[in-house]
């Protein structure tokens, strides 16, 4: 299987599915000739023509609104916003219409959206560039979140969003589109709300998304080699959850780590916890529950300042031992 | 810009613009239509029998009427939280409208939406919003649509009121769509308050429509309370746009009558000034003494189209009621699709 970077993989996503379906164009700020503000549609505009490779204004209420005026047609559009913490300019559109459309309607409107959004720290951008705001998303009803953190599920979870009826916003973090991985070739879905063990492990589960997941198996597998068996559960999709696979792991291994970079208070964290202690896994339980997040600050310029502000490898590998050691 | 001319006599007038004497009838039978809803929906209020809010269109009338005249059924209609008018207009079941309006299962919307949320997608109304200004860049989409799926000649047509011009989306939108020519129709429905915000305390400059210039959309603004005014803007706005040479936007200054929603106490606006409305610019007066001076119908034959909207709402409220409520085991249905 070829290895190519999730960034790649998210272009061949988009490309394969806009040679498959006429239906499926993609709009958004600097996406032609330059390609993307992270290039993820370099050579988009030559292949597909100006038309479905729409560039737009700094308007980001009105062209994500566009796109639901599109979806609702029957298109299927892909709306790019260069950075996730643009999004709080159009979450009108997102909250109040893309998501309630098919409720509030009556079941009559479906509304097949893509918002594609990098988002995440680590890049040096500051307060205004580097959020981790999928928790807000994820507390909306009748929008989906996915956060992949592969090269592999970026694809298939792309292709799942497109055909999906539904408004998904994709959530892609910046630091992730120059990682690798083996993608195919070929057409393939990666369901959404279908959580994945990204590594097995018996002693305890990290639950976790996007870089985090990175970052969190590069800590387990250094831990292997003093024996500690850790599980990495990478959610995939924060809406749907995937609860039974939270569940499930929890139950193996008793003891429960989540991990993400959006900050703490009222993070999704607490969503997982809440799942796990209300389920049966809470009788298995052999430790208390705990969360590593993002501090409550904005994200900070100073590359020291902004690397203390987001969980790093070794704050994982501390919790994971204070946990193990019942010392916190 | 160009300005509408109406000196001639309303003879000359229906006679160039080719309207029979059934559509006019037909026109004041919509407009009847419309203001016996709204009448009703105001009085099952007064009733008690409406859970929720509603914005009544009592005195637009010929807003809703003149543009839907100038749409044709595959035009897409994209509706504002003051919607009930422009949805009859463009040939909704009043049975179901109603059945909606007191959240009754076999409702448009099944008794999710009420009254700010009526849709009908097989009629191409994509829905009232209850975000001022929330609707507007959804015809952006429509309009890619129709252009990329070669749909023909057919039309976004968005209705929004005096203060959603105000919002970001009125002009980021005005812009998109003449970048793009899109075969897009804004109607600016200036009825002078903005709840209770006089439109000349919210706008910087007036009439609304003339912000169209700074984005090279053609723009007229006609006296909304003039039907037949109305119209003709619209159907010179529609060819225009059908023949692909992008979006118009129209500002339609009318009034409505009663408050802003249920909570309006009116304090704002006098009752003189709601009277001299009534009494001397009503849409409906107006027309049907036109039409009656030209004796295209009767005194007699109006008020009996007049009772017959009435009845007609009568008996959507008869099968309203006699419908059933949305089974709350159900509440969480349609979240997805």
């Amino acid at each position: 299987m070829p290895e190519i970077s999730y960034s790649e993989a998210i272009r061949q996503a988009m490309w394969q599915e806009m040679k498959r379906d006429e239906r499926v164009f993609l709009m958004g700020e600097d996406i032609g000739r330059y390609g993307g503000a992270f290039g993820v549609s370099h050579g988009m505009l030559d292949e597909f023509g100006p038309e479905r490779i729409r560039e737009t204004p700094i308007s980001e209420p009105s062209f994500v609104g566009a796109g639901i005026g599109a979806a609702l047609l029957g298109m299927r559009p892909i709306v790019e916003i260069m950075f996730m913490d643009f999004t709080l300019l159009t979450l009108d559109q997102i909250a109040n219409q893309a998501a309630k459309m098919h409720y509030m309607f009556g079941g009559k409107a479906t509304v097949p959206l893509v918002i594609r959004m990098p988002g995440g720290s680590g890049t040096g951008a500051a307060a205004q560039h580097s959020q981790s705001l999928e928790t807000l998303l994820m507390h909306i009803p009748g929008l989906k979140v996915a956060v992949p953190s592969t090269p592999y599920d970026a694809k298939g979870m792309l292709l799942s969003a497109i055909r999906d009826p539904n408004p998904v916003a994709f959530v892609e973090h910046k630091l992730l589109y120059k990682t690798k991985g083996e993608v195919p070739e070929g057409d393939y879905t990666v369901p959404l709300g279908v959580a994945d063990i990204k590594r097995k492990g018996k002693d305890l589960t990290i639950v976790t998304s996007g870089i985090m997941v990175m970052k969190s198996l590069a800590v387990a597998n250094r831990l292997a080699g003093e024996g500690i068996d850790v599980e990495v559960l990478d959610v995939r999709s924060l809406r749907p959850l995937d609860n039974d696979a939270i569940i499930a792991s929890v139950t193996k291994t008793g003891k429960l780590l989540v991990v993400h970079e959006a900050c703490q208070t009222a993070g999704w964290a607490g969503e997982i916890m809440a799942v796990v202690s209300g389920s049966s896994a809470f009788d298995y339980l052999d430790a208390p529950m705990r969360r590593l997040a993002g501090t409550d600050t904005p994200i900070p310029y100073s590359r020291g300042l902004e690397r203390a502000a987001v969980p790093q490898e070794e704050d994982i590998e501390r919790e994971i031992r204070a946990i193990l050691k019942g010392k916190y | 810009m160009p300005k509408v001319k109406n000196e001639e006599t309303f003879t000359d007038k229906i006679a160039r613009l080719g309207l029979s004497n059934e559509t006019l009838i037909d026109m004041l039978r919509t407009m009847y239509l419309i203001r016996q809803f709204e009448y009703m929906a105001d009085r099952l209020y007064a009733l008690g029998k409406v859970h929720g809010t509603m914005h009544l269109s009592a005195g637009q009338e010929a807003v809703a009427v003149g543009i839907s005249k100038c749409m044709k059924k595959e035009d897409y209609l994209i509706n504002t939280h003051r919607g009930h008018g422009h949805f009859i207009a463009k040939g909704a079941d009043i049975n179901l409208m109603m059945a909606e309006f007191l959240g009754k299962e076999n409702g448009y919307c099944k008794g999710r939406g009420g009254s700010m949320h009526i849709a009908d997608f097989t009629t191409h109304n994509l829905g009232a919003n209850g975000i001022v200004g929330g609707g507007i860049p959804h015809s952006l989409g429509v309009g890619l649509a129709i252009q990329m799926m070669k749909l023909g000649d057919a039309m976004a047509v968005t209705m929004f009121g005096d203060g959603a011009s105000n919002e970001g989306t009125f002009h980021e939108t005005m812009n998109m769509a003449a970048l793009w020519k899109l075969p897009a129709l804004y109607i600016c429905e200036n009825n002078k308050y903005g709840m209770s915000m006089d439109v000349a305390r919210a706008t910087a400059k007036l009439p609304i429509a003339q912000r169209a210039e700074a984005y090279g959309i053609p723009w007229y603004v006609v006296d909304g309370n003039d039907l037949l005014l109305v119209y003709e803007t619209g159907k010179k706005a529609a060819e225009y746009i059908r023949a692909g040479n992008g979006p118009v936007l129209i500002e339609t200054q009318t009034y409505r009558y009663f408050g802003h929603s249920k909570s309006d106490r009116n304090l704002y606006r006098s009752k003189e000034e709601i009277e001299d409305w009534r009494e001397h610019k009503d849409p409906i007066k107006r027309f049907r003494t036109q039409l009656v001076d030209a004796k295209i119908i009767t005194d007699e034959a109006a008020d009996q189209l007049d009772k017959e909207a009435l009845k007609i709402n009568e008996d959507a409220v008869a099968f309203a009621e006699a419908s059933p409520d949305p089974d709350p085991s159900t509440v969480t249905e349609y979240v997805y699709a």
